[in-house]
């Protein structure tokens, strides 16, 4: 139950884009096109699921125990920077094809904050979920909640550029086209999502 | 200050305006200019910063190595973003409070590494400062204004001094609202520009 509160809370009432604004700068940059969205969300649940993984182990058995955590944004960042390569080079060994649906988008990911603002909030934000008390999450949790979280990302930027695309056709007035129609639809999308609340 | 001194210094004010013009950093932009106040403090910190790891990459530049350049870059801006989050628990807990997250966030603020790597790491330390202090204003304007919008639209008040009494549209202190806030200034900034 718990962990299907955490998914529900995830995806729909906290997006991490639409009531966070965590991620904005690709958001609103490979947005254009269905088929970019669709590979860039792909590499963000990989990335943002797999970062979060590691820099929990590494916050709570290295930085922890030996008294280190302001050092936790620094060795973060290292860490997603180095995972991000890791992650491209095996990649291309083991699944070519799967790299090249992700290749592109793997090396944009360093500099996407979702991924650094999920992994520093799972390790020192409380987190309430539904009636409970407010805790930090456990392992289990918080792997859970970033693969929820990121998945949460790849809906909103799937149904966004599904949106552009059908504005791209329409009539925009000139000093509106481009990123400001983008945006104030963007709006609108998070309004619709402010429905949401409440839900868990 | 000689004229080329002077371009540099200025042309991030409006020739290249971070957020409206280049279109950057738009997490904090959008997240934490919920008012005119934390706007400007958002602003503020992302300048210190920026000015910071302009100074030491234009200077260590030379010696890095191609290969690991972004990697050193990254970490240079990850000290200075940490020296922040240390005066700034120190000196005004309230708004590192406020700003919470964002402020560790700005290490992957792409204004930051973008200055250091398109600008920084082919510069003197000088004219890096100069582009740093005025990328750097750029920003803090528009976040300033755009968190004076959102206040007076959201909350009625002006750098919390209220105007009205009772609740503004509250829909702009919200996430729906920066969106939207964000998308007609663009309109009217890109109006202003063509004119110009």
């Amino acid at each position: 139950m718990e962990y299907f509160l955490i998914i529900i809370s995830a995806i729909f009432v906290n997006n991490v884009m639409l009531a966070q604004f965590l991620g904005t700068c690709p958001f609103l940059g490979v947005s254009n096109k269905l088929s970019t969205a669709t590979g860039m969300s792909g590499a963000v649940v990989f990335v943002i699921t797999l970062a979060t993984l590691v820099t929990y182990l590494i916050n709570k058995y290295l930085l922890v125990p030996f008294g280190l955590t302001f050092l936790q944004t620094i060795a973060f960042i290292l860490v997603i920077a180095t995972l991000v390569q890791m992650v491209e080079i095996v990649l291309k060994k083991i699944s070519p094809s799967l790299y090249q649906a992700l290749g592109i988008f793997l090396p944009l990911i360093t500099t996407n904050c979702a991924v650094l603002g999920v992994a520093l909030s799972v390790v020192t934000k409380e987190f309430t979920f539904g009636g409970g008390a407010a805790h930090m999450l456990n392992l289990g949790e918080s792997v859970v909640y970033a693969f929820a979280t990121a998945i949460g990302y790849g809906m909103a930027l799937i149904i966004f550029a599904g949106l552009r695309e059908h504005l791209e056709l329409n009539d925009v007035p000139k000093q509106f086209k481009g990123v400001p129609i983008a945006l104030i639809t963007c709006g609108i999308l998070a309004m619709a999502f402010m429905g949401f609340s409440g839900l868990v | 200050m000689s004229k080329r001194k002077l371009d540099i210094f200025t042309k991030g004010f409006f020739k290249e305006n971070p957020t409206f013009v280049l279109l950057l950093g738009m997490c904090p932009t959008l997240a934490t200019t919920t008012s005119a106040i934390n706007g400007l403090s958002m602003g503020l910190a992302t300048l210190f910063v920026l000015v910071l790891s302009n100074i030491v990459i234009s200077a260590i530049a030379p010696v890095v190595p191609d290969k690991v350049h972004i990697p050193v870059y990254i970490v240079v801006i990850a000290t200075f973003v940490t020296i922040l989050q240390f005066a700034m628990q120190a000196y005004t807990p309230d708004m590192y409070k406020t700003l919470g997250l964002f402020i560790p966030l700005i290490v992957v603020n792409c204004i930051v590494l973008g200055r250091a790597e398109a600008f920084a790491s082919k510069n003197g330390i000088v004219d890096s400062a100069l582009d740093g202090l005025g990328i750097g204003f750029g920003f803090t304007m528009a976040l300033t204004v755009l968190g004076m919008v959102r206040e007076i639209l959201g909350s009625g008040s002006v750098f919390g001094w209220k105007f009205i009494s009772g609740d503004g549209l509250l829909v702009f202190i919200m996430a729906p609202g920066a969106f939207i806030a964000l998308g007609y200034l663009m309109v009217l900034f890109n109006k202003i520009a063509k004119k110009n």
